[in-house]
């Protein structure tokens, strides 16, 4: 928790844009000036602003992938199981493997799995749910989920400093710089 | 860049998407106001009244369901699905819209489906839990249903997979479990705007609570982006299988009428047929009530009467093709089923179902039409009628009258299958009406993100 150190009350600074353009430039200065610890908020996705965080791979779809792998083969083998081995039943002279029957419920195993695991996991990977963050000790930070743009670099980064930082930000021309306590 | 203006040129004579000179500020104001500020109408009141009253109807037929037995239906052998199958299968035909708008209009980036996806998937949502009860009810002991998931029981019995029926239990609870949190996930973003928006304590802590504490994080979103289009790519499938495995439950049968393979993709065809007839149902007046004109434009109306008159158009080659093979099989059952369906006791049924499904939606052909809010609304009532005809034609007309002309039967829906039927109607309502005043019914990050202020610039 070497942050604690640092800024044992500060969780990091906040400044405050008006268009997505301005937030993407903005990360993308304090990228290139050094500071990786930041994280960039907004109304809705844009992916050029995860990019300039230097955030480019997600687990999500990996995780997917294996929710659906698993869901598939569950799937089958539940129904080889049952018909096969726990509860032989003859039906009309069809074999107790009749694979071509069991495709549909495989199938929507198959989906049921990925779909549940991908949500699951995105949330998961996210943190949430979050009730409490420090930026939401920030009431201007309350427009971010309607017409406004934050870039928050945090106390943790190695180079922040609370008058470099602040200075560097207030060259990228912020409606507004906010501390954000813990 | 030449390529989006000529397709912009090619555009110009289409309604816009989204109306002019609106912001971030003005959209979100638009859609959280429905919830948060407007003052509860006599218009939305009496439409939860007779919501909740056909609601009271399903739960009185219901209770006498249980109390007498399925007797009270008009099902009997011969005709052992009547309407609990028929609508069944109706509704979640309706419900297959919904995800082909969140689902496969998001892959083909069809950016129009952003201000219609919500309350699209809501209609799905509430379509599945009424369609899911018919088959629950018609068990006769729905206490037992939870027999036909596979659970280890003290009885030693397993589902037999071999029946397209479970094949069913998996396809319906899964497209009822995927939709759920599609919808869900779709919703955090704007219950978080919802939270922020609320003035209400009990509100903020409501949203709050429901938005699980979503911030707009760069990270979060490029998270919950690739899984939303993952979702979309899953559902694609799962949305056309569902209507396929219910289509089996018909196909996989021996009965003249039922045994023929055009039925999946018919099937599908007229799930979105009807889907769409129901979006078109709720959005117009939705539309126009709540003032939403800018964001659910004329365009929006077009592109699904559009979608409406493609799909019927497949509906109707199903309907010769049945007919054609019929006749062409040399069959004598399948003959005498297409000669009993057009000359037998059900005949009219028939007919009407052929100038509802397939006579009047033609009009659609027509821009004029297309552009007309009341047509729209009038054929959309058409196609679901005759959606809802033609499940009946191919359940009863198949069954009553199969092989053995000794036990040839007939079928009347008593009052309590119309009370039941009608009551699934009044849930529907009632969930659709306080869905609009509780839930954000247009996303809003998602308009956001149509707005030209959305765009970065270099």
């Amino acid at each position: 928790m070497s942050h604690l150190i640092a800024a044992p009350t500060l969780y990091g600074l906040m400044a405050e844009f008006e268009t997505p353009t301005e937030l993407v430039h903005a990360a993308k200065a304090a990228y290139a000036e050094g500071y990786r610890e930041m994280d960039a908020y907004s109304p809705f996705p844009i992916e050029e602003a995860s990019e300039a965080i230097g955030f480019h791979k997600t687990r999500v779809p990996l995780i997917v992938l294996m929710g659906g792998i698993l869901g598939g083969l569950s799937g089958y083998g539940l129904q080889y199981w049952i018909n096969v081995i726990a509860y032989p039943l003859n039906i009309g002279g069809k074999p107790f493997h009749s694979w071509p029957a069991f495709i549909v419920p495989t199938f929507e195993m198959t989906i049921l799995f990925a779909g549940l695991s991908g949500v699951f996991g995105m949330f998961a990977l996210n943190g949430l749910p979050q009730p409490y963050h420090p930026v939401f000790h920030v009431d201007r930070f309350s427009a971010v989920t309607r017409d406004r743009f934050f870039l928050c670099v945090e106390a943790s980064d190695p180079k922040f400093d609370l008058v470099g930082t602040q200075q560097f930000m207030q060259g990228l021309k912020p409606l507004s710089i906010s501390e954000v306590p813990h | 860049m030449a390529g989006v203006e000529e397709r912009n040129v090619a555009l110009l004579d289409e309604p816009p998407v989204l109306g002019p000179g609106q912001t971030f500020d003005s959209v979100t104001d638009t859609i959280t106001d429905i919830v948060l500020k407007r003052p509860i109408g006599l218009g939305w009141l009496a439409g939860l009244a007779i919501g909740m009253g056909l609601l009271g109807v399903l739960l009185m037929a219901v209770s006498y369901l249980f109390l007498r037995g399925v007797g009270i239906w008009g099902i009997n052998i011969p005709v052992g699905w009547g309407f609990a199958i028929i609508n069944f299968v109706w509704w979640i035909g309706i419900g297959h819209a919904g995800t082909l708008i969140s689902a496969i209009l998001l892959l083909f980036k069809q950016t129009w489906r952003n201000s219609i996806n919500r309350f699209a998937e809501a209609m799905t949502l509430f379509a599945v839990a009424c369609a899911g009860m018919f088959p629950l009810l018609h068990m006769g002991r729905p206490w037992l249903g939870y027999w036909m998931f596979p659970y280890p029981n003290s009885m030693g019995v397993w589902p037999q997979f071999r029946s397209p029926l479970v094949w069913d239990v998996f396809a319906v609870s899964t497209y009822a479990t995927i939709s759920a949190v599609f919808w869900f996930v779709g919703l955090v973003p704007d219950l978080a705007t919802m939270r922020e928006q609320a003035t209400n304590p009990f509100a903020r802590k409501l949203y709050g609570a429901l938005s699980l504490g979503w911030r707009g994080s760069a990270r979060h979103w490029t998270r919950y982006e690739a899984l939303y289009i993952l979702l979309a790519g899953i559902s694609t499938p799962l949305v056309l299988s569902v209507h396929t495995v219910v289509s089996f439950d018909f196909a996989v049968a021996i009965v003249p009428g039922w045994h023929t393979t055009i039925f999946p993709p018919y099937f599908v065809a007229g799930a979105i047929y009807s889907g769409f007839a129901m979006v078109l149902v709720l959005a117009i007046p939705i539309r126009k009530f709540y003032g939403l004109e800018d964001m659910i434009t004329m365009r929006h109306l077009q592109n699904s009467a559009k979608i409406m008159l493609a799909t019927g158009l497949i509906v109707g080659y199903g309907y010769f093709f049945e007919t054609f093979v019929a006749l062409y099989s040399g069959s004598t059952y399948e003959r005498f089923m297409i000669h009993n369906r057009w000359f037998g006791p059900y005949a009219v049924f028939y007919w009407a179902l052929i100038v509802l499904n397939i006579l009047i939606p033609q009009v659609l052909w027509s821009p004029k039409i297309r552009a007309n809010t009341a047509w729209l609304f009038f054929i959309s009532l058409v196609v679901l009628v005759g959606m809802w005809l033609e499940r009946f034609v191919i359940i009863v007309t198949s069954l009553h009258r199969d092989y053995l002309p000794s036990s040839w039967g007939h079928y009347v829906a008593t009052r309590w299958d119309w009370a039941t039927y009608a009551g699934t109607i009044g849930l529907f309502t009632a969930a659709i009406f306080l869905f609009i005043r509780i839930m954000p019914a247009i996303s809003i990050f998602e308009i956001r993100m149509l707005l030209p202020q959305a765009e970065v610039k270099e």
